[in-house]
């Protein structure tokens, strides 16, 4: 294969052979959790050399299909991808030529200065312009457009500085850009702009246009990575600017795009893990040996045990009480959890849950009654339920008080309970002996943690304690998520 | 090795031709799976056409479409092949007096083997396009016996040996991802996740499906619907279902998208009635308050 010109839609020419990027290319991937084996390596190297370099777009389908394995993994590997098989190198041919958007051809920006001058324009005219030139793409909802507009504000707002004498070298940072474009900013103008049909269907305008604002955020971080890459390293991109798989990103830190993505993960996630319990329920169903019975049967073989015969297991499906910390900090966690467990509902003869701040209430009522979206049931159980009738925030020892006052009854030998929340007790009397009810009254009881289990006990953290009461599980991701519930759950 | 497509814009045009468009993506994976000679596995969500697929590349290969429908306990008898019992009993009755060893040579031979799909497949004298459908509904077993099959396309019959293809099938596996297919099956595979499509390849669909139709009032169905896929419905509409919309407009002859027809109509793209009514909430529909 032959190096090629860096066209528009061509794959940037080559240092190493294609081979030895696509080699690279699957070290950076299995970086980030994917398997990739040397058997998809070499499926990947023959669809590229089937398919050429030629076309980028067909290069990525190709080896997408390679490498990948399941859905859900194709994120990370567009972010690879892109840094890896990179759209020409340095400024793009568009921000080079075109003189109305961004205005910063002539102006490179690799001396290391945070706001290049050029040829007298103020970074707010830059920025000004920019705007402009976004909300008109945003108008037309054309891709390429926005591209462009991506590549030019990257290139005029987004250099950085390497750091020190013999440091890293200069880079280009998505951060930067767009908090300087701000381009949520520019919603109402595009959408006033777009107002094509008239009647209801402007009000889908709004919610395309914010989609696409979205969208134009991943460009400018794909370009940010792709320019970072160039000075370096793609390694060293590959490895800290590609975001994580939705089964890895901590709850915690999730941003509004994880988290849809992560809801949509509950689904498959929970089908997996009924078909697992069945499993483990149907093999449980077989006890142990009934020797008197095994005896008894043996007779009519002449005392030859031919045919054992076993104890009946008494056939219950368990009941589940979530008990769940929804104050601000652990909101999105907590309602994650409830999700995944409305989902498994069938597997319980009863599931109860309780929320709670600083007082504890049922909301059973308020997850079982329709709608599925976490943010929405947040706030729907702090309008609706009487969990934080004291201050805003966590008080552990007096919502497990409260609960064991008016609940305790719900909690019987069949029961399993789940603490879920960070432990946080804003430094408050942790209530030791309530949780210790409620864990002696339950068949299994367990806590779910969404912090790192090096920060347990750091500050209001009182996770030890509870953590000598009830067994703690470190709880950050989807991934130890499911382990976790497959684990745990009682058969 | 029989080539199929010449490119992958050769994949589109011909796809395109029997009225498949397929996306980039598509395109390039089958390519890719006819050179390579893999069988492709396809997931994504219900009617998003990943049926679809493996009829429109029979239909545009002239090879005949053999399609093995998995469900829950398909078995080795359903999916490969089994013996033809009552042929070989009057076989026996036919033959009295011969030695049991000219029996046994007999009745154990391909005129009293039924094939089923697979071995049908691998044994066609013609090319075909295999179809293994939902794949994720079978049980886990059934996996074991398509790994011979789809590595090295042949198939062991223990009185007959190793039966190999031909002509290898082109091969398209359908998930809906039910089930955690095994690793040993997805290594044997390429992949391809079909997703609801962009919207101008939506409106392109519709518009071929439902020629009749208005080309603004498809590019409205399709932000309607795309709209209701980013709610949160039981049952996310499908394109076939955007296509069924699209015929019942045309028949209601709406030439625009009102609210009012809308309303209307609403059930023939959403099957759950809280999905309705939240989708009504969502569109403001009858001046429902936005939540």
């Amino acid at each position: 294969m032959s190096p090629r010109e860096p066209a528009e839609d061509a794959v940037a020419p080559t240092v190493a052979t294609p081979t030895a990027r696509v080699v690279a290319m699957v070290e950076a991937l299995r970086g980030h959790g994917l398997v990739v084996g040397t058997s998809e390596t070499v499926d990947a190297a023959r669809a590229g050399e089937v398919l050429g370099l030629a076309d980028r777009a067909l290069l990525r389908e190709g080896l997408a299909a390679a490498l990948l394995r399941r859905s859900g993994q194709r994120r990370v590997f567009d972010s690879v991808f892109d840094v890896y098989f990179p759209l020409g190198v340095g400024a793009r041919e568009a921000v080079r030529t075109s003189s109305d958007v961004g205005r910063s051809g002539d102006r490179r920006a690799d001396d290391g200065d945070r706001r290049p001058s050029g040829d007298g324009d103020s970074p707010q005219d830059v920025v000004r312009r920019l705007r402009e030139a976004l909300v008109e793409a945003l108008a037309s909802g054309s891709r390429g457009a926005m591209d462009a507009v991506a590549a030019a504000a990257v290139d005029g707002l987004g250099a950085v500085p390497g750091s020190g004498p013999g440091g890293t070298a200069p880079g280009y940072s998505a951060r930067q850009t767009l908090e300087m474009l701000r381009p949520q900013t520019t919603i109402a103008a595009a959408q006033a702009a777009r107002a094509s049909s008239p009647g209801f269907l402007a009000r889908l305008d709004r919610e395309e246009v914010r989609r696409d604002v979205e969208a134009f955020r991943a460009l400018v971080q794909t370009e940010a990575n792709r320019r970072t890459a160039e000075g370096r390293g793609r390694e060293r991109v590959a490895r800290y600017a590609v975001r994580p798989d939705a089964e890895a990103v901590e709850f915690l830190s999730a941003d509004r795009a994880q988290l849809l993505e992560m809801r949509r993960r509950v689904q498959p996630l929970a089908r997996r893990l009924a078909t697992r319990l069945s499993a483990r329920r149907r093999h449980a169903n077989r006890g142990q040996i009934d020797v008197r019975r095994t005896l008894r049967r043996s007779l009519t073989t002449g005392g030859v045990p031919l045919r054992p015969a076993f104890e009946h297991r008494h056939k219950a499906r368990p009941e589940l009480v979530l008990l769940c910390d929804v104050s601000g900090s652990v909101a999105g966690f907590a309602g994650f959890t409830m999700l995944l467990v409305q989902a498994l509902r069938d597997q319980f003869s009863k599931v109860r849950v309780f929320a709670f701040v600083n007082h504890t209430d049922e909301v059973t009522e308020l997850i079982t009654a329709g709608g599925t979206d976490p943010a929405a049931l947040a706030a729907r159980i702090l309008a609706h339920a009487n969990v934080a009738p004291w201050h805003p925030s966590s008080d552990y020892g007096r919502a497990f008080a409260s609960f064991v006052s008016s609940y305790a009854s719900v909690i019987g030998p069949r029961t399993s309970v789940i603490v879920l929340g960070d432990a946080r007790n804003n430094y408050g009397d942790p209530g030791l002996p309530a949780l210790g009810t409620i864990a002696a009254r339950a068949r299994r009881s367990f806590w779910l943690n969404p912090e790192h289990a090096s920060r347990w006990g750091l500050g209001d953290s009182a996770a030890p304690e509870y953590a000598r009461v009830v067994e703690m599980h470190e709880c950050r991701t989807i991934e130890q998520l499911s382990g976790l519930v497959g684990r745990l759950l009682p058969v | 090795m029989s080539e199929r497509f010449s490119s992958v814009d050769d994949v589109t045009a011909r796809l395109s031709e029997v009225g498949y468009l397929a996306s980039p993506s598509v395109a390039t994976t089958v390519y890719l799976a006819d050179r390579l000679d893999k069988p492709l596995l396809v997931e994504g969500p219900a009617g998003v056409g990943k049926t679809e697929l493996a009829r429109a590349v029979a239909a545009v290969t002239r090879t005949e479409l053999v399609r093995l429908q998995c469900y829950e306990g398909v078995d080795e008898a359903r999916a490969l092949y089994e013996w033809n019992h009552a042929k070989q009993l009057l076989r026996i009755t036919a033959g009295r007096g011969e030695t049991w060893d000219e029996t046994r040579d007999d009745i154990f031979t391909d005129e009293f083997l039924l094939a089923r799909p697979l071995l049908r497949a691998i044994r066609s004298d013609a090319p075909t396009t295999l179809l293994i459908d939902e794949v994720d509904k079978a049980d886990q077993e059934i996996e074991g016996l398509l790994l011979e099959v789809l590595s090295d396309y042949a198939i062991t019959v223990p009185e007959l040996g190793t039966l190999e293809a031909h002509h290898p099938p082109f091969t398209v596996l359908t998930s809906n991802a039910t089930r955690e297919l095994s690793e040993a099956l997805r290594r044997r595979c390429l992949f391809l996740h079909i997703d609801f499509p962009e919207p101008d390849l939506e409106e392109r669909i519709v518009r071929t499906r439902v020629p009749g139709l208005d080309e603004e009032a498809a590019r409205s169905l399709v932000r309607v619907v795309n709209a209701l896929r980013r709610i949160d419905l039981r049952k996310a509409p499908a394109v076939s279902e955007s296509i069924d919309w699209a015929r019942t407009l045309l028949a209601l002859g709406a030439d625009t998208l009102d609210e009012h027809v809308v309303e209307e109509t609403l059930g023939v793209l959403l099957k759950h009635t809280d999905d309705v009514a939240r989708a009504r909430t969502h569109l403001e529909l009858s001046g429902a308050e936005r939540s």
